[in-house]
């Protein structure tokens, strides 16, 4: 008797652990401060930024640079939703996570004609292509940029109610609504991903990693595997990237599509917490958070530091933080490997 | 005498895979020794390990009766042991004469081989010189392999599988620079599979099998029965 | 902005020799806006040269180039401003430091992780590119600079149909010549054939008393030689500022990729296809000028994957 398993003594408990947080996550407006709130939604959307980052180059090999494209195409058809078509800002959030899979389409294309490292700078370039062209559109403010218009931010959706709800102003009831969304948006991806990793797609997609070739002498459609990572990853960045901008309001071409905001530091959370592992990236972003918290003053010389640290995790600790301690007291909470249980092996 | 070049208990792995259990071997100035042994049997990591492309214990190669297990191949080469990669692995990027110019890169002063000499030695190489090395026939790119090797006059060289997917003819051609070679003052390790090519040249014999030294005999002395046990394990 | 220095002056011909026919002006408008354009393009070309380098011998793609080039440009700036030196000498001096420092990031910290797996050397010359950008904030603070070149600045040489800028001259020039010696130093010396041999096969080169390593540092101390050339060029044409490394690295990964992987001489066709888009777009709308570059190289992506002018051997 023999079976195949994934599950691990720490999987489970983190698996009870982790409905245990999503509860306290949907309940925690109820007695957290406001500052609170929004730090929190600073970190689930982060958060999500560096999974999907991790799916795609960490799982699937796909170094991409270019990840603001998606961000600030999402803002901004967010913005287009509210501005243009007088939508709602929440449910203009979707067309957020639209735009950017239809970006994602031509930017494959190109990108994926190039090898290796040079696919990371095909995708920077096409998102400076879409930042140019968006600068262009003086609707949304062209280069300087705009601001949602008061009445759109006044009645969104629900905000009235938790405001209601929570007995507190609609600017903090809006912050809740924000960070709700942050932790459905949140949890929802590495849902996504961790079944994702456990299904056959996702031993195809390390199988592409490893060895593209090999991959498909066995069978594997190398091409379409990536092709559905990389949009899904897309999609799910667009939707963050126009959440992210539902709650600041504020667009301006450099601030949406920063490299240094939504590429370099979501990089530097997968790389300093562990890349190709869920675990990574939330153990990154808490020290993200960190670091951010009490050296952000310290503006480009913390930037400098930052850059440093992730070179030296990269010399020293490729698999990050959360490489050390797997390796220090083998634990997964998100195990995908695949481990043979011999039951008969018990008795004899 | 010392040993130009003596293995102790020379062990190698590929991450879990153990591929040569302790092999002792030793080769004197101007011998002529061949290494014999069925595929798998760690000829060829055996030449790894001796070039320094897998480092080992530091004591578990010695030259001249000092340590150079755990040096890079290129300090490996320095001192004078040369190599003929399985498989020619000539660079395609470089001419025939700039395959042979690079064996030369680090010479040994006050050898007999030069770009003349290596011309002398085959000179078909001559009139092919500015042909891409990867554009020759395959004997030919061995002759190439051959030469550039002898570019840095070494007083070892090492062989691996010269005779590898060539013609009968081709082989005997080849063949027919070892004296020359020798002449020159250098010690050979032939790895080989051909065994009566081997018994012809050598001056001793290794038998390989399972990354084990399983018989070691003056080649004179060497009787078929001996070579089909250590080849192929004992008769049961 | 770099190219505004070599936009053309197409106003100021209107006057000369009377009232020329509408579409003869426009002609000469045109003529020039190529000229300035295939100039701007050595520019870029010095820029691409270095990262094709390292890229040919190495496999690897540093994304700190822009940031090395925008750091040589000040350190040559600061050479200028202390010893009161001419901005040529002044690179002369820069050159070998620049050199000391490829060789060293290369010895002791690219050589650890350049391998099969890219992700290493992409993620440590990422953060190497944010910490020297932030490094240079701090240090030269968000202030446009200048290399002063004097006379040299505003020179340029009449050809008739077109007038010329001296220094875009000079600075296709030397990327002209720049290339020649690399390319002879390729195919020509000792360390050009452990170049090539060591891209083609390092474990066999190192079988040849080749350090595949000690290649690897080399190849990259030249490249910076290059970036310190680059450099020279770009501060004493336009304004530079701490942040605009990222950008050169653009345009010097599209020159090389236009070029194709491996050719030199490719790269500054490659480089002159990007210089001329641009001046083009800029001429229609200035606005338009990076992002004409940029879709320059997308087309040529779409039409030849390879690049114009891809090496047999890959």
């Amino acid at each position: 008797m023999h079976k195949v398993t994934t599950r691990t003594r720490a999987s489970t408990v983190a698996g009870l652990a982790a409905v245990a947080l999503v509860v306290l996550g949907l309940v925690l407006p109820a007695f957290a401060s406001r500052s609170l709130i929004q730090d929190l939604f600073f970190i689930l959307t982060m958060l999500t930024l560096a999974q999907l980052w991790n799916l795609i180059a960490g799982y699937g090999g796909m170094v991409s640079v270019g990840q603001q494209a998606f961000v600030g195409i999402g803002a901004y058809a967010m913005f287009a939703g509210v501005i243009l078509w007088g939508w709602d800002p929440v449910p203009a959030i979707l067309l957020g996570g639209v735009a950017a899979f239809l970006l994602a389409i031509p930017m494959a294309f190109f990108a994926f004609r190039l090898q290796g490292a040079y696919f990371a700078i095909g995708t920077w370039v096409i998102a400076e292509v879409t930042r140019l062209l968006v600068a262009q559109w003086k609707t949304l403010g062209g280069g300087t940029g705009t601001s949602l218009p008061r009445e759109a931010t006044s009645d969104i959706i629900g905000v009235a109610a938790i405001a209601e709800l929570f007995g507190i102003r609609d600017a903090a009831a809006r912050d809740i609504l924000a960070y709700w969304l942050a932790l459905a948006l949140a949890v929802g991806t590495m849902a996504a991903i961790y079944a994702l990793l456990r299904s056959r797609t996702g031993l195809a997609l390390a199988a592409v990693r490893d060895n593209d070739n090999a991959a498909r002498s066995v069978g594997v459609d190398a091409q379409r595997v990536k092709w559905l990572v990389f949009l899904s990853a897309a999609t799910m960045t667009g939707l963050v990237g126009a959440l992210i901008y539902v709650q600041t309001a504020r667009i301006s071409p450099d601030a949406a599509f920063s490299v240094t905001n939504w590429t370099a530091y979501v990089i530097f959370i997968a790389v300093i917490g562990g890349i190709g592992r869920l675990e990574g990236p939330i153990l990154g972003v808490l020290v993200f958070w960190g670091l951010q918290t009490a050296f952000a003053d310290y503006g480009s010389w913390y930037l400098l530091a930052l850059g440093l640290l992730a070179i030296v995790t990269m010399l020293f600790a490729p698999r990050g933080l959360w490489g050390l301690i797997a390796d220090r007291w083998g634990i997964a909470l998100f195990p995908i490997q695949r481990r043979l249980i011999l039951e008969g092996a018990r008795n004899g | 005498m010392t040993p130009i070049l003596e293995t102790r208990g020379l062990t190698a792995a590929y991450g879990q895979f153990k591929a040569l259990f302790g092999i002792d071997l030793a080769v004197s100035p101007g011998e002529c020794v061949a290494i014999i042994g069925a595929n798998g049997a760690g000829k060829t990591t055996l030449m790894r390990s001796i070039t320094g492309v897998l480092r080992n214990d530091p004591g578990m190669v010695l030259h001249r009766g000092e340590p150079i297990g755990d040096l890079p191949a290129d300090q490996v080469m320095q001192r004078g042991i040369a190599m003929v990669p399985e498989g020619r692995k000539l660079f395609p990027s470089l001419s025939v004469e700039e395959n042979l110019l690079i064996g030369g890169q680090v010479r040994r002063g006050g050898g007999r081989w030069s770009l003349d000499t290596i011309y002398q030695l085959f000179p078909i190489l001559k009139d092919r010189r500015h042909s891409p090395g990867t554009a020759l026939s395959g004997g030919q790119q061995q002759m190439v392999a051959i030469g550039r090797a002898l570019m840095s006059n070494p007083e070892l060289l090492l062989c691996d599988e010269v005779s590898l997917g060539l013609a009968p003819v081709v082989i005997r051609d080849i063949y027919a620079a070892l004296p020359a070679i020798r002449e020159a003052g250098a010690a050979v390790v032939i790895v080989e599979q051909d065994i009566a090519r081997a018994l012809s040249v050598a001056d001793r014999v290794y038998c390989l099998m399972e990354g084990r030294v399983t018989l070691h005999a003056p080649a004179a002395e060497i009787s078929r029965e001996a070579i089909h046990a250590a080849y192929f394990g004992e008769p049961t | 902005m770099l190219s505004h220095a070599s936009l053309p002056h197409a106003g100021g011909r209107m006057g000369r020799g009377g009232i020329l026919p509408l579409c003869e002006v426009v002609a000469m408008i045109w003529l020039d806006v190529l000229v300035q354009g295939i100039l701007l393009g050595g520019l870029y070309a010095l820029f691409a040269a270095g990262l094709s380098l390292v890229f040919g011998i190495m496999r690897l793609v540093n994304l700190a180039h822009g940031d090395l080039i925008v750091f040589a440009a000040f350190l040559i700036l600061v050479t200028v401003n202390l010893l009161g030196l001419n901005p040529f000498l002044s690179a002369l001096i820069a050159a070998p430091v620049m050199f000391a420092l490829g060789w060293a990031l290369q010895r002791f910290v690219l050589n650890r992780v350049v391998g099969k797996d890219i992700l290493p050397p992409l993620l440590i010359t990422f953060g190497l590119s944010v910490a020297l950008q932030n490094g240079m904030l701090e240090v030269f603070s968000a202030d446009s600079q200048r290399i002063r070149a004097g006379a040299l600045e505003s020179a340029s040489i009449n050809l008739g149909v077109v007038t010329i800028g001296t220094l875009p001259l000079l600075t296709f020039g030397s990327a002209v010549l720049a290339i020649f010696i690399l390319n002879r130093i390729f195919y020509t010396t000792a360390i050009g054939r452990a170049f090539r041999a060591t891209s083609d096969d390092p474990v066999t080169a190192s079988l040849m008393g080749i350090n595949p390593r000690g290649v690897f540092a080399m190849a990259t101390g030249l490249a910076m030689v290059i970036v310190t050339l680059a450099a020279l060029y770009l501060g004493m044409r336009a304004n530079f500022d701490p942040s605009i490394g990222p950008a050169r690295l653009i345009y010097a990964f599209e020159a090389v990729i236009i070029g194709g992987l491996g050719s030199l001489w490719g790269t500054l066709a490659g480089g002159a296809i990007i210089g001329i888009a641009q001046t083009v777009g800029a001429q229609i709308n200035p606005e338009w000028q990076i992002l004409a570059g940029h879709l320059a190289f997308l087309a040529v992506l779409i039409i030849r994957p390879r690049g114009l002018f891809p090496r047999a051997v890959d």
